[in-house]
């Protein structure tokens, strides 16, 4: 229990809790897409404290690069790049009744999984040639472990790893035949901005054969003007 | 002497329930994203734990491949939601009628 634990363990792992669990809670309910991105970050750097207590150095570290240094950084990268950082109207709710019943659910999920972990636990002899602890470093431990049992694994992620660069760029790639006589619209082109060129938009310079006035023609079928959180602050200019 | 394992066990499970949560009650794509990565966080923290408990470096192991696969996934993700708003700005998880094409 908390009470058998050191006080300096006990403290820390009480404040690096109560970080993670605003951070959560903050992601969930910030209005605005970067401040759910820093809460992120919070989160992120209070499990990383919980890995250093629990004598995981190595994933400590990182965590802090990869996730906060890379991950967030991508987020707030795509939030700045696509300019949705404008504050979501989270007082509408577009399914009647959808909000509670998803609390009641995570709820409910969260009571089961606590009366489980409550006394259910995996049992068997504790490992011997993989055990923690060796006076060689968490460090080494990981690395012998990755590059000896898991080296197949970690073969594949490099694989994966290469297969994601690709798919991201060829996603993030301007589709050149959207349609004949529709070129897709400019990254932060509003539908109904018939006024708005790609020459005002200054985002991508290589989009001089982009005319403007059939845009989302065939991809807006219904209601072109939609985007209730307004394009027309997007392209103000 | 650390604080035990349970309350390890709780905080993961509190972190995936909010993710979980916070991915059912919004509508912004990125936002929704996110809570995805406090879920692979929260599993992450379990991870961690179980290693300990059991004297077992292979949690922690699947913890780094975790990792890596989130950022893979956070990398193609991104891509889609880039490829989307490029289509259609301010388009929100709600907008289904958007995959009519």
């Amino acid at each position: 229990m908390l009470v058998a634990a050191t006080i300096p363990d006990a403290i820390t792992f009480a404040v690096a809790a109560v970080i993670c669990l605003v951070g959560a809670i903050g992601v969930v309910v910030a209005r605005n897409p970067v401040h759910s991105a820093l809460m992120l970050v919070m989160t992120l750097f209070g499990v990383a404290v919980l890995f250093v207590e629990e004598d995981a150095q190595f994933l400590a570290a990182v965590q802090v690069i990869v996730y906060a240094g890379a991950i967030v950084v991508l987020f707030l990268f795509v939030i700045m790049l696509l300019g949705v950082d404008r504050s979501e109207v989270i007082a509408r709710e577009p399914l009647p009744g959808q909000r509670p019943v998803a609390i009641c659910l995570g709820i409910l999920g969260l009571a089961e999984v606590l009366l489980l972990a409550r006394d259910k636990w995996p049992t068997g002899a504790s490992s011997v040639s993989n055990a923690l602890g060796s006076p060689a470093g968490n460090v080494q431990l990981v690395g012998q472990s990755i590059f000896t049992t898991y080296l197949l694994a970690f073969e594949v992620t490099a694989a994966l790893l290469v297969v994601a660069v690709v798919g991201a760029v060829v996603l993030a790639r301007r589709p050149r035949h959207l349609g004949d006589d529709d070129p897709s619209p400019e990254l932060t082109a509003a539908p109904d901005s018939e006024s708005a060129g790609p020459e005002a938009e200054g985002l991508e310079p290589d989009d001089s054969d982009g005319v403007d006035d059939s845009e989302g023609a065939s991809w807006v079928p219904d209601e072109p003007g939609d985007g209730e959180v307004s394009e027309s602050e997007v392209t103000a200019p | 002497m650390s604080v035990s394992a349970s309350w390890y066990l709780t905080l993961a499970a509190l972190l995936f329930t909010i993710g979980a949560v916070g991915l059912l009650i919004r509508r912004n794509v990125l936002v929704m994203f996110m809570c995805v990565e406090l879920m692979l966080n929260a599993a992450n923290l379990t991870f961690v734990t179980f290693a300990r408990k059991l004297n077992d470096v292979a949690g922690q192991t699947a913890v780094f491949f975790v990792l890596v696969v989130a950022a893979a996934e956070v990398v193609v993700g991104l891509g889609i939601i880039v490829s989307i708003y490029r289509r259609r700005p301010g388009a929100t998880a709600d907008d289904v009628h958007g995959l009519k094409g």
